[in-house]
């Protein structure tokens, strides 16, 4: 049902296909609230999750979607692999893929390593994180808390707080926002937003407040303790004082924003507690949300006809 | 391609003899006798001379290649001094200078005279360019007189660019004692830093670290200021850059011994060739962008740029088929070579055929000082015969490498090698 095989980036992915996940997701988000949490869309459909880099919420997202879709899955990551013993990585997809698979959720901290896996497997690829590429999922689960919030995407403003040149998140979220008509500005110490960026038809400002006065929503990035105090990022202080969410700087402003965070949270970083359990803080509902869009994603890409006695 | 002793007497017979020394093409035949040129010109055909026939071909010196990597000693695997040969051959090269880094780096006149024992029995002549520092380490210098002796005609570091200006002008200053030029693959390590391809839109597309141009541009320019003030030969590899381009043009100006070369994959490529992580692109320094392609052009029409080296690079599969950060830097290049500048130079850009063929013969000579007037009489036969109009797709096939990592597959080349003639050897189908 949808045009690509695979989901491997939002980078030219069909608009009507955006908009055909976030749909079926809704209709997800449904089942989620039933008292039977499962429905049989996927049975039979064998899932192999790949997690090349540690991650906690979006494996969880995706195997909890796998489940309730009743799909048969299994798990796999680096530090239990064969990798450990030099098998290189095509051989470790090729010998998963022998075992009859129909679709690898893949984490990977390689831009491009999913691309490659197509290269290698039949099965359905899905990019749940390449490096500092696209995190695709995420920024689909993003837009469709945000379609939630304000009933379209078209027009919202948005801005898009942090380390942008590390960041997976910011690309897909870029790609997909103005792909869905919002506008995107970025914000954060200069040097870590890439100087081309502009080009993907996003502008940049430096100047928080300014972003704040002007934007519907913020999506404010996790910093990366590893880029702090290594020449990157001065120190806490200096990046809070510039680019923190802290509710000092919120209550200058006078309408309320909504904000939220792609997690793990740094409180006391990049966000200040007491925003991120606010009520403008939409953060749990990305969550349930991800669950939500990830099984229509699988659904869409693996389940064939929809059927609506399923999910309604 | 199968290639042989020459027939003892045999004659290039009715075609086109392209002199890049007298800058001249004119109908003619070239006669070989005991692999020396024995005439030129207007010629009977001997009773008992083999005769190619060169109709519509054109004959001339053969290619010569200041940028190669046949990986002997240490990676065999990917290329030896034999197989690189045979690769050289079927790209029309008669001469090559092998980079030193090998394993272990040709960093000593034993290593040195290593590869000049066993490139003795290989149908191309090769000339190793020994390291500037000892274990290409960037710190000593290594017994650059000692390794001249041996055969060493050049000195450089290759893919590991000398940070320190002290050790780079150190090394230009006992260079000039030696008349010999050093080769700095010129690249700021720590503008660099972990950059796998230019950094660009198309590297914010895929998410790749970027490597700047400014991290070439700075470190040309450093050395261009270097070789002024040392008085040193400094030739500049594979340059990729615009700016690097007006530093050595404005260079040049004033210091006659700054030399640069252009390989066939800059000349080429742009980086958008790059947007779905095609490691057989992946090369240091990066293909750059369109700005800077078009710009590299401009410099071999102007004479900016001396000559077209091919950076022959061999890399085994598993080296290039994994993902873009782990893949390894580099492509083979010398078989499609003529092919690709030949179209891009030529039939695109309208440069005329005589200064290509210079580029690739006389002026990489003059650079090391080889002989470079190959139509003399008496002069062990070094030529190629080309078809220069012959449109042709690349393939596999026509790879002789022991590697097979090259870009070019299923490209439309314009200008092929019909036939080279070194060292005594000749290539036939």
């Amino acid at each position: 049902m949808l045009q690509q095989k695979h989901l491997l980036g939002l980078e030219g992915y069909p608009q009507e296909d955006i908009q055909a996940i976030i749909d079926t997701a809704f209709n997800f988000r449904e089942v989620l609230d039933r008292p039977i949490k499962k429905v049989p869309s996927l049975q039979g459909i064998t899932i192999v999750n790949l997690f090349f880099e540690n991650s906690t919420r979006t494996r969880i997202s995706f195997e909890l979607a796998q489940k309730r879709l009743s799909a048969d899955t299994v798990n796999f990551s680096a530090s239990s692999s064969s990798l450990k013993k030099g098998e290189s990585f095509k051989d470790t997809v090729q010998n998963i893929e022998a075992m009859k698979i129909d679709a690898v959720v893949m984490r990977h901290p390689a831009p491009g390593a999913p691309r490659h896996l197509t290269e290698f497997i039949d099965a359905v690829v899905i990019n749940a994180g390449d490096g500092t590429h696209e995190h695709p999922t995420q920024a689909i689960l993003d837009m469709m808390t945000l379609y939630e919030k304000f009933g379209k995407i078209k027009g919202l403003k948005i801005g898009i707080i942090g380390d942008i040149s590390h960041s997976r998140v910011a690309l897909s979220n870029i790609y997909g926002l103005i792909s869905m008509g919002a506008e995107v500005i970025l914000c954060g110490p200069a040097h870590l937003i890439p100087p081309y960026i502009t080009d993907l038809g996003v502008k940049i400002n430096y100047n928080l407040d300014e972003v704040l006065e002007w934007a519907d929503a913020l999506n404010v990035l996790r910093v990366q303790n590893e880029r702090m105090g290594v020449g990157l990022i001065p120190s806490t202080r200096e990046y809070r004082a510039l680019f923190g969410i802290t509710e000092e700087r919120l209550e200058k402003h006078a309408k309320e924003i909504v904000i939220m965070h792609p997690g793990p949270m740094n409180r006391g970083v990049e966000i200040d507690s007491a925003v991120a359990d606010s009520d403008q803080a939409i953060i749990l509902d990305q969550v349930l949300n991800g669950v939500a869009s990830r099984m229509a994603i699988l659904y869409l890409l693996l389940g064939g006809k929809y059927e609506d006695k399923d999910i309604k | 391609m199968k290639i042989s002793s020459q027939p003892e007497k045999v004659l290039f017979q009715n075609g086109e003899i392209l002199d890049p020394v007298k800058k001249t093409i004119k109908p003619g035949g070239v006669l070989v006798i005991d692999g020396k040129i024995a005439d030129t010109g207007r010629i009977e055909t001997p009773d008992d001379a083999k005769v190619f026939d060169c109709k519509n071909l054109v004959i001339t010196h053969g290619f010569c290649d200041l940028h190669v990597h046949f990986r002997e000693p240490g990676r065999e695997d990917k290329e030896t001094l034999q197989t690189g040969s045979r690769a050289a051959m079927a790209g029309g090269f008669t001469r090559v200078c092998a980079m030193p880094n090998t394993n272990p780096p040709l960093d000593s006149p034993e290593a040195v005279s290593f590869i000049q024992e066993k490139s003795g029995s290989c149908p191309v002549h090769i000339h190793p360019i020994g390291a500037v520092s000892k274990g290409q380490k960037g710190k000593e210098l290594t017994e650059m007189g000692l390794m001249k002796d041996m055969g060493a005609v050049a000195f450089s570091d290759d893919g590991l660019p000398i940070q320190d200006g002290s050790v780079m002008r150190r090394a230009l200053e006992y260079a000039t004692m030696l008349d010999v030029p050093i080769i700095n693959h010129a690249e700021d390590e720590c503008l660099r830093a972990d950059g796998v391809m230019n950094e660009s839109v198309v590297s914010n597309h895929l998410g790749l670290p970027g490597n700047p141009a400014v991290a070439e541009s700075t470190m040309v320019h450093r050395d261009l200021e270097l070789s002024e003030l040392t008085g040193a030969k400094l030739h500049v590899p594979h340059v990729s850059t615009v700016d690097a381009i007006d530093y050595i043009n404005g260079m040049k100006s004033k210091n006659s011994k700054v030399t640069a070369e252009v390989t066939p994959h800059h000349l080429y490529f742009n980086h958008e060739a790059l947007s779905f992580f095609n490691t057989h692109l992946k090369v240091a320094p990066p293909i750059r962008s369109e700005n800077d392609r078009q710009s590299l052009i401009a410099a071999v029409k102007d004479g900016t740029i001396d000559c077209i080296a091919t950076d022959h690079a061999p890399h085994t599969i598993q080296d290039k088929e994994t993902t873009f950060d782990l893949a390894a830097f580099g492509m083979i290049g010398l078989e499609s070579c003529f092919g690709v500048v030949k179209k891009v130079l030529v039939d695109d850009a309208s440069l005329d055929l005589i200064s290509l063929i210079s580029m690739m013969t006389v002026k990489p000579r003059n650079i090391m000082g080889f002989d470079s007037d190959l139509f003399k009489k008496g002069v062990a036969a070094e030529l190629v015969v080309f078809d220069p109009n012959e449109s042709w797709t690349f393939h596999r096939r026509n790879v002789y490498s022991r590697s097979i990592n090259s870009p070019f597959y299923g490209k439309d080349l314009s200008g092929r090698v019909k036939c080279t003639i070194s060292k005594g050897q000749w290539t036939h189908n």
